[in-house]
C-alpha cells in the first residue's frame, strides 16, 4: 500500500542529512510504527509521503501511485495530521471540521460515521474554540479533521507527544478501531511503549533505520544477555554498577536498573562487587528486553 | 520547607483552574508533579514560580509569599519551560553568557562558570556552535544547566525531557539527580511514567487538585499497582471524587538517601 524506496533527504546545502537511504513496505490493514526521537527524521519523512517535500533521492508510492507525479490524486486519499497542532486555534471544534470537510468537497454529514467514533466524544463541547482545548481534546480534534474525508490512508506524525498517559492510551484504542475498519496507518512516536502497539516498526535514529520488524521479531532478534538490578539508594547504585569492569551498558529503568553485562561477565560476580562497595540486598535478575532496551543498545556509545 | 501552599487556587473567570491545594516541598528533594492535560500543572506551576497571581489561598516559595514578593522568588529560582528557551539564534557560549548576566553574576564569576558548565556537558568543543543547530536532548541538557548557573536552591521543570531520545533522556535525569547532591531542591513535570519513579515524591493532580501525594513505593502501595504508569491510569476515577485533603503534614520520608556516594 505504501512503498518507500532508497529515499534521501538533506537540508541547508547538504550539511544536515535528515533522512539516509530509507526503504519500508507497508502492507494494507498496518499499522506501522516509526518510533524515534526527535530529529531522528520522521517529520521529513511524512511531509516527503505527504507530497509536501520532495526527496533528494529514491522514489515513493501509496497505493500504486507516485507522490510526484500523482500528488493531486495522493492528497485525496491520505488524511495527515502534523506534529504540530495545525487546526484553526479561533475556530469552534465544528467550525474546524466543516472547513476540513469542505477543502476535500464533502460535508460532515456525510462522513459522519467514520469520524463518529472520535468525534462523539468531543462533540459535547463543539462550540469551543480549538485554542481552549485541553492535549487530548486537540489531539482528537485533529484526527476528527484528518478523518472527515474518508481517507484510505492515515499518517499520524507524533499524536501523543505531550499528552499524559491516560489520554495516550485512549488514542490507541482509536487507532486500533480505526485499523480494524481497514485503515492503513503509519504513525510516529518518541514513547518507546508505543511500539508494542504496532504491527511492525522501524526504529530510527539521526535519519537512519536502526532495525525493522515486528516488535516480537526485533526482540527476539537481540539475545545479549540483560539483567535488572535493584536495591537500595539507586542513584549510587547506578554509579557503582557501572564502575563494575565486566559491564557494557547500565540505566536507569523506572524502579530498576537495566544493565547489559560483557561476554562472560557473571551476574554473580556484580553482585560481589556491589557488596564490596557496600551495597547490601541487591537483587540481580535476568529479564526480557524490551524495544526500549534494544534501541538504547543499538545507539552508539 | 521550601515550598509551602495553604489552599491555593487560581480562577480564570468561571473557570477553577487550580482549585485549593495544599501540599509542601522539602529542601533538597526532587518532587514530582504529574497529572493529565489541562489538570493545572501549569497554572499551580507558574504561580509558584512568581509568573501569576493566586486568586485566593496562600503559598511562600524560597521564603516568599508568592503574592506579595514574586520578583524574589523570581531572583532566587532557576526556570527552564516544556518549549525550549534558549536563544537559537546564539552560540552555546553566547547563551550561557547572556543568561549569567541576566542572573547577575560578576565577570570573573561567569567566566569560571561557564568553563565549569562546558566540562561538565562534554560540551567545550560545540562552544561556538548556533544552538539551534544542536540535537534536543542537548539543548535541553544545556537550558538545565544555564537554569542552574546561579546556584539557586530551587529549580522548575516543566516537561524538559519531552521528545528527548532514551539515553539522553537518561542522562538528563543524572544531571538532576547530581544537582539535587548538591543540595538543590528539583520540582518536575513529565509524562514519562518511569521518570516518575526516579522522584523521592509524586504528587497527582486531577481536576485542578491534588488527588494523591506520596512517595512512588507508597503509591503503588494504595493504588495495588506494579509501576506508576498504573498508578497514574488508575487514579483519575478513583480520585476524581476526593475531598480536599491537606497534604502538607506529610513529610518527605527518604530524600537523604541518594546523597551518600559509592565509596
Amino acid at each position: 500500500m505504501i512503498s518507500i524506496q532508497n529515499i534521501s533527504k538533506s537540508f541547508n546545502k547538504d550539511s544536515v542529512t535528515a533522512l539516509r537511504n530509507i526503504n519500508i513496505e507497508v502492507e494494507r490493514g498496518e499499522l506501522f510504527g516509526l518510533i524515534g526521537p526527535d530529529g531522528a527524521g520522521k517529520t521529513t519523512l511524512f511531509r516527503i509521503l505527504a507530497t509536501l517535500l520532495l526527496a533528494d533521492e529514491g522514489r515513493a508510492e501509496i497505493g500504486g501511485r507516485d507522490v510526484v507525479r500523482d500528488y493531486k490524486a495522493i492528497r485525496r486519499t491520505i488524511g495527515y495530521m502534523p506534529g504540530r497542532f495545525a487546526l484553526y486555534q479561533d475556530l469552534s471544534i465544528w467550525e474546524n471540521l466543516q472547513f476540513y470537510a469542505s477543502v476535500f468537497g464533502t460535508t460532515v454529514a456525510e462522513n459522519y460515521e467514520r469520524i463518529k467514533p472520535i468525534y462523539s466524544q468531543i462533540e459535547p463541547f463543539k462550540d469551543r474554540r480549538a485554542g481552549q482545548l485541553s492535549g487530548g481534546m486537540k489531539q482528537k480534534l485533529a484526527l476528527s479533521c484528518a478523518l472527515v474525508h474518508k481517507p484510505d490512508i492515515l499518517l499520524l506524525d507524533e499524536p501523543t507527544t505531550g499528552v499524559d498517559p491516560v489520554s495516550r492510551k485512549e488514542f490507541w484504542d482509536i487507532l486500533q478501531l480505526l485499523r480494524g475498519q481497514g485503515l492503513t496507518i503509519i504513525v510516529s512516536t518518541p514513547y518507546m511503549d508505543e511500539a508494542r502497539l504496532c504491527d511492525r516498526i522501524a526504529l530510527l535514529q539521526k535519519g537512519q533505520i536502526l532495525e525493522q520488524n515486528t516488535p516480537d521479531g526485533i526482540v527476539s532478534g537481540h539475545s545479549e544477555p540483560l539483567f535488572s538490578v535493584r536495591g537500595p539508594n539507586m542513584f549510587a547504585l547506578l554509579q557503582a554498577v557501572r564502575l563494575w569492569p565486566g559491564t557494557y551498558s547500565c540505566f536507569a529503568f523506572g524502579d530498576s536498573h537495566h544493565a547489559y553485562l560483557r561476554p562472560g561477565a557473571k551476574p554473580a560476580d556484580l553482585k560481589d562487587f556491589l557488596h564490596q562497595k557496600g551495597f547490601e540486598n541487591v537483587a540481580v535478575e535476568a529479564i526480557q528486553p524490551d524495544i526500549e532496551d534494544i534501541f538504547m543498545h543499538l545507539l552508539p556509545a | 520547607m521550601i515550598i509551602t501552599t495553604e489552599n491555593l487556587t487560581k480562577k480564570f473567570g468561571q473557570f477553577t483552574a487550580v482549585d485549593q491545594i495544599s501540599f509542601s516541598v522539602a529542601e533538597g528533594e526532587i518532587f514530582g508533579f504529574l497529572g493529565a492535560n489541562g489538570a493545572g500543572k501549569t497554572t499551580a506551576m507558574r504561580m509558584l514560580s512568581g509568573l501569576l497571581a493566586p486568586t485566593s489561598g496562600r503559598a511562600k516559595v524560597v521564603g516568599f509569599d508568592v503574592a506579595t514578593q514574586p520578583e524574589d522568588i523570581k531572583r532566587s529560582i532557576g526556570y527552564m519551560s516544556q518549549r525550549f528557551s534558549l536563544y537559537e539564534d546564539l552560540t552555546v557560549l553566547e547563551n550561557i553568557r547572556l543568561f549569567g548576566s541576566i542572573y547577575g553574576l560578576k565577570k570573573v564569576e561567569l567566566s569560571q562558570k561557564a568553563t565549569a558548565l562546558l566540562e561538565q556537558l562534554q560540551f567545550t568543543e560545540q562552544r561556538n556552535t548556533l544552538v539551534g543547530a544542536l540535537p534536543l536532548g542537548w539543548k535541553q541538557k544545556l537550558s538545565f544547566s544555564v537554569a542552574m548557573m546561579h546556584e539557586p536552591r530551587l529549580v522548575f521543570l516543566d516537561e524538559p525531557t519531552g521528545g528527548v531520545d532514551p539515553i539522553t533522556r537518561r542522562q538528563f535525569w543524572e544531571l538532576i539527580y547530581a544537582a539535587a547532591g548538591r543540595g538543590a531542591t528539583v520540582f518536575v513535570t513529565t509524562h514519562y511514567m518511569d521518570e516518575a519513579e526516579y522522584c523521592d515524591r509524586v504528587s497527582i493532580m486531577v481536576d485542578g487538585r491534588i488527588a494523591a501525594l506520596d512517595t512512588p513505593a507508597a503509591l503503588k502501595v494504595q493504588f495495588e499497582a506494579r509501576d506508576m504508569d498504573e498508578v497514574f491510569c488508575a487514579s483519575p476515577p478513583l480520585l476524581k471524587s476526593v475531598p480536599h485533603e491537606d497534604f502538607s503534614r506529610i513529610p518527605a520520608k527518604r530524600i537523604l538517601a541518594r546523597h551518600t556516594r559509592p565509596t
